[in-house]
């Protein structure tokens, strides 16, 4: 009998064979809309269909018995079910749950705009950095055209909701950057130090940023440096303002590049064309190196270097605004080391694990001498003339670490918690005629810890809940905040959310270099409320946010007479700032042309530093509206930037000391002219799409201010109050020419080009 | 007695394993057939969801999941809504995974893997151009090393070419060289079995035409 067994089975999975069941039905979502193009099919066999547009399927199978029945759709989570086959026909309904995705769920955006080539939900990338007319490829230039940055020229950093340059700190790879841009000059903003190519995101937070930064009161920028190069490859280029090389060596493996640049920029050719208003007698001269490496450790780690060198030196003679014949002549020399080590690592499916190390150290030699009208030195005894000769050496390095664990929860959801240590060392040599080498320092071994959850309780509801202690040993004080941000998706592409947070930011070191008197100085504090709407979808971006922000504890300044000379400080200070921001960005309503306009309404006093009372500060403006267009010329290789820049004028104050009342009062007072700015710029990519091409040729063609619309940044008086001269830029216009070009050196297309 | 039943055993086991490849090869076909006349993105997609059915309970055939990654590919170019390739090309590079792992180093799946590059770049050519550009050129290079006699990778880059606009260094007069190659090798192409890819000889045909 045994032999038979087989031959039996075989007959009788035949016969079965020969009876087809029918199933049939619907696939919906879980709010009951039908999903089309859902595949069902009965596991481990070819049976199976396709549902069409209302949902609807069926099929003929000769599958008998109990069976597991796959249901899969892109978007949705795989649904497994059983079902008993009878051979009778069957009727199986199924709903599928959405998977969290990353592309359609909620995210949290209230204060920030990201820039970034791999999510979606952007509304600026970075080749938008380097094409916004006015930015002259500096990262901080394509911010300031966005809402909630304000238009000063006089002094280089970000300017945020009412919020002083120093309230806005700027991050790479998860680590604080000090001296991100060059050094300061009197009244003459500084460009950032990096190269906007480097970044290849940048999260530019106007308020309620995330917990694991800080000591920010306003904004924070955060960057993130490149990856892998796609190829090795070599780089020159030439500008009226220098030179530059670079060569980036990809591994063969492409695991691992290594890569060096050399700058040096040189004004002497531009200022000898472009007339300045001051007198340049040491031309301005920057001397640049980069090095970095990049390995990746594994399939998801990756270890990244970036090490960056400046030495520059200049100086600037321009009238005294006390005396006729008098000049004042600024020398400064920088020299700067930053170092960035960073690691990502994804330890399990649930761990991941970042870690960034940086060390920078920044020193500045600064002299100022009264000079005659033969730019002889003057040494004169008298007020105000005995201070203005001095010589200053700042000193300031930074060492830091940071560490960050992710823990990915249900979905989307994850929790991070680390903590971060800093030391930071200042010492300043101060030098005049009642001052020999005097020497004061400023440490500070500043920690932080920080968690921070983002729970989605839905793709379309999600929370973000975060804390930060701190302790600074300067201050001996700890402060410990919230941060709570919350979004929920309103629609087709649109979602509104609110934050609200505290920030907390030491006062800036050189309080503390001075030798001014104080007793017991606390953080200054900010807190911020911010209601956020916008809509983006692949052609148009639509943002509307409201912001409120009360400031306490700002540091005031205390005197007894008109030479600017500070006895005492305190953190009697407080103010607000609220007001509304308007993005709109369009890539499609005219042919190859995006554009985007920002507007910002901003309504803020303040009472800090000597201010009588609580008044506008003069680096807020009320109205600020930016509208930014690129059009590209396929026909031209050619691509087109325009941005025009308005700024109602901004508040303007001679605060002096009044003897009788013992306070500082407002002695004069105005509002600047509004500021236009009308920038081009225009970008030659003759190889651009050749695939044979073995370089790769940019130009690119620049002009800052092209009406020469007047511009001024504020007024300067005289000590005696009866003279004030505007704050003017350098130049009417600044006009940018250069030619990049990059060799390919590992080209893959050689060899087609040898086939062809 | 013990004999008998060996042989009959072997003789069931071999005579399912006849029909399993009979089975596998007709459905196959049917698919294929099912594909090449699908009129519509929906039923490129109902191929293609067939094809992975296939695919996933022969589990060790790489054919199946190389039409599906490939009719999953044509469907998002007949949906042309390219703000969605990204998940598309997601889905397609999944089936292609599979296939890959089953038959690595194959001339026929580099072809495909550059046509799922090519779609994602057309999520945001200006942006993504240098990234994906690279990308489907380096595996359109493997397909040809892979496989001289392929026609496809021919095709594909004399395709590109032709869709890319003539001050990009693409158009007609470059695609024709191309595409001149891709036809002659049609002509010596034998495919290794009647399931094996073979398709691409009619576009080539129909882009040299309207180069003219």
């Amino acid at each position: 009998m045994l032999p038979l067994l087989p031959l039996l089975v075989l007959l009788l999975s035949f016969l079965a064979g020969s009876s087809q069941t029918v199933v049939s039905g619907k696939v919906k979502d879980n709010r009951g809309r039908p999903i089309q193009g859902a595949s069902i099919t009965i596991k481990d066999t070819y049976d199976g269909a396709t549902t069409d547009s209302l949902g609807a399927y069926h099929f003929k199978t000769t599958e008998k018995g109990e069976q597991i029945i796959l249901t899969t759709s892109i978007g949705y989570k795989i649904q497994e079910q059983k079902l008993t086959i009878s051979g009778a026909a069957m009727q199986l309904d199924i709903v599928l749950k959405q998977e969290p995705n990353e592309l359609t769920a909620v995210t949290i955006t209230a204060g920030s705009f990201e820039a970034s080539d791999t999510k979606r939900a952007t509304v600026l990338n970075p080749i938008d950095i380097v094409t916004t007319a006015s930015a002259n490829a500096d990262v901080t230039g394509a911010i300031r055209t966005l809402p909630g940055a304000q238009q000063v020229g006089e002094s280089e950093g970000l300017f945020v909701r009412g919020g002083t340059a120093q309230e806005t700190k700027v991050f790479i790879d998860g680590t604080l950057v000090n001296n991100f841009f060059f050094s300061s000059v009197p009244d003459i903003a500084q460009r950032g130090r990096f190269s906007p190519f480097i970044f290849k995101g940048t999260v530019f937070s106007a308020g309620g940023y995330s917990a694991l930064y800080g000591q920010a009161l306003s904004s924070a920028l955060i960057l993130e440096s490149v990856d892998l190069p796609e190829q090795s490859s070599a780089s020159v280029g030439i500008s009226t303002v220098g030179l530059n090389a670079g060569f980036q060596q990809l591994s063969k493996k492409k695991n691992a590049s290594w890569g060096v640049n050399y700058s040096y920029v040189n004004l002497i050719a531009y200022f000898a064309a472009v007339k300045q208003r001051p007198d340049n007698f040491k031309i301005p001269a920057f001397h640049n190196g980069e090095v970095n490496f990049r390995i990746k450790t594994s399939k998801t780690g990756m270890l990244k270097f970036y090490g960056y060198f400046n030495f520059n030196k200049l100086g600037l003679r321009r009238p005294d605004i006390d005396s006729i014949d008098l000049k004042n002549a600024f020398r400064l020399t920088n020299f700067n080391i930053y170092g960035n080590l960073s690691w990502k690592e994804k330890l399990t499916n649930k761990w991941h694990l970042y870690m960034g190390a940086s060390y920078s150290t920044n020193t500045d030699k600064i002299g100022n001498e009264l000079q005659d009208q033969y730019n002889a030195p003057v040494m004169l005894s008298v007020e105000p003339y005995d201070t203005k000769s001095f010589q200053l050496k700042t000193n300031g390095d930074l060492a830091q670490i940071k560490t960050v664990l992710e823990r990915r929860l249900y979905g989307l959801s994850a929790i991070r918690f680390g903590g971060e240590y800093m030391y930071f060392t200042d010492k300043n040599i101060f030098l005049n005629e009642y001052a020999t080498n005097d020497i004061s320092t400023a440490d500070d071994h500043f920690k932080a810890a920080f968690a921070e959850a983002d729970l989605y309780v839905t793709n379309d509801l999600a929370a973000k809940l975060g804390g930060r202690f701190e302790h600074s040993s300067l201050l001996e004080k700890s402060n410990l905040v919230p941060r709570v941000s919350l979004a929920y998706k309103v629609g087709n592409k649109a979602q509104a959310s609110l934050a609200y947070g505290i920030f907390y930011q030491k006062p800036e070191k050189d309080y503390f270099l001075r030798g001014y008197a104080y007793n017991d100085l606390l953080y200054t504090k900010a807190t911020h409320y911010i209601a956020n709407y916008q809509k983006i979808s692949k052609d148009y971006t639509l943002r509307i946010e409201a912001f409120y922000k009360k400031y306490h504890d700002l540091i005031k300044t205390y005197g007894n007479n008109n030479n600017g000379m500070i006895d005492s400080i305190g953190n009697g200070g407080f103010g607000d700032a609220k007001g509304i921001e308007l993005f709109w960005r369009d890539r499609k309503t005219f042919k190859e042309v995006d554009y985007w306009i920002s507007y910002s309404y901003l309504d803020t006093k303040r009472d800090y530093l000597n201010y009588p009372y609580a008044i506008q500060p003069n680096f807020a403006a009320n109205h600020t509206a930016n509208l930014v267009v690129k059009k590209f010329v396929a026909k031209w290789k050619t691509q087109f930037n325009g941005s025009y820049t308005f700024a109602t004028g901004r508040p303007y104050y001679n605060i002096r000391y009044n003897n009788s009342s013992g306070k500082y009062q407002i002695a004069d007072q105005g509002k600047t002219i509004a500021y236009n700015n009308l920038s081009i710029s225009v970008n030659y990519l003759p190889t651009i799409g050749n695939t044979k091409a073995r370089k790769f040729v940019v130009w690119v063609f620049s002009v800052n201010n092209v009406l020469g619309s007047d511009q001024v940044f504020g007024y300067n008086y005289s000590y005696n109050g009866l003279r004030k001269d505007p704050i003017l830029p350098t130049a009417r216009r600044f006009f940018f020419l250069g030619c990049f070009l990059s060799f390919g050196v590992d080209r893959s297309d050689d060899v087609i080009n040898s086939n062809l | 007695m013990t004999k008998m039943f060996f042989v009959l055993l072997s003789l069931a086991i071999a005579s399912q394993g006849i029909a399993q490849s009979e089975k596998f090869t007709k459905a196959m076909t049917t698919t294929i057939t099912q594909m090449d006349s699908a009129k519509t993105a929906d039923d490129m997609l109902a191929a293609s969801a067939a094809f992975e059915r296939i695919g996933d309970a022969e589990k060790n055939q790489w054919l199946p999941y190389y039409y599906a990654s490939l009719s999953q590919v044509i469907y998002a170019f007949m949906k042309n809504d390219m703000s969605n390739n990204d998940a598309l090309a997601g889905k397609a590079a999944q089936l292609l995974d599979k296939a890959d792992g089953l038959q690595p180093n194959n001339s026929e799946i580099s072809c495909v893997k550059s046509m799922i590059a090519t779609l994602r770049m057309l999520v945001n050519p200006q942006q993504r151009w240098q990234q994906y550009g690279a990308t489907i050129q380096q595996e359109l290079d493997n397909a040809k090393k892979q496989d001289p006699t392929n026609p496809r990778p021919y095709y594909l880059q004399g395709q590109n070419l032709r869709n890319t606009p003539e001050q990009f260094g693409g158009g007609c007069n470059s695609a024709k060289p191309l595409l001149e190659e891709a036809k002659k090798k049609y002509e010596a192409f034998k495919p290794a079995s009647t399931i094996a890819p073979n398709w691409g000889r009619d576009q080539v045909e129909k882009t040299l035409a309207s180069c003219k």
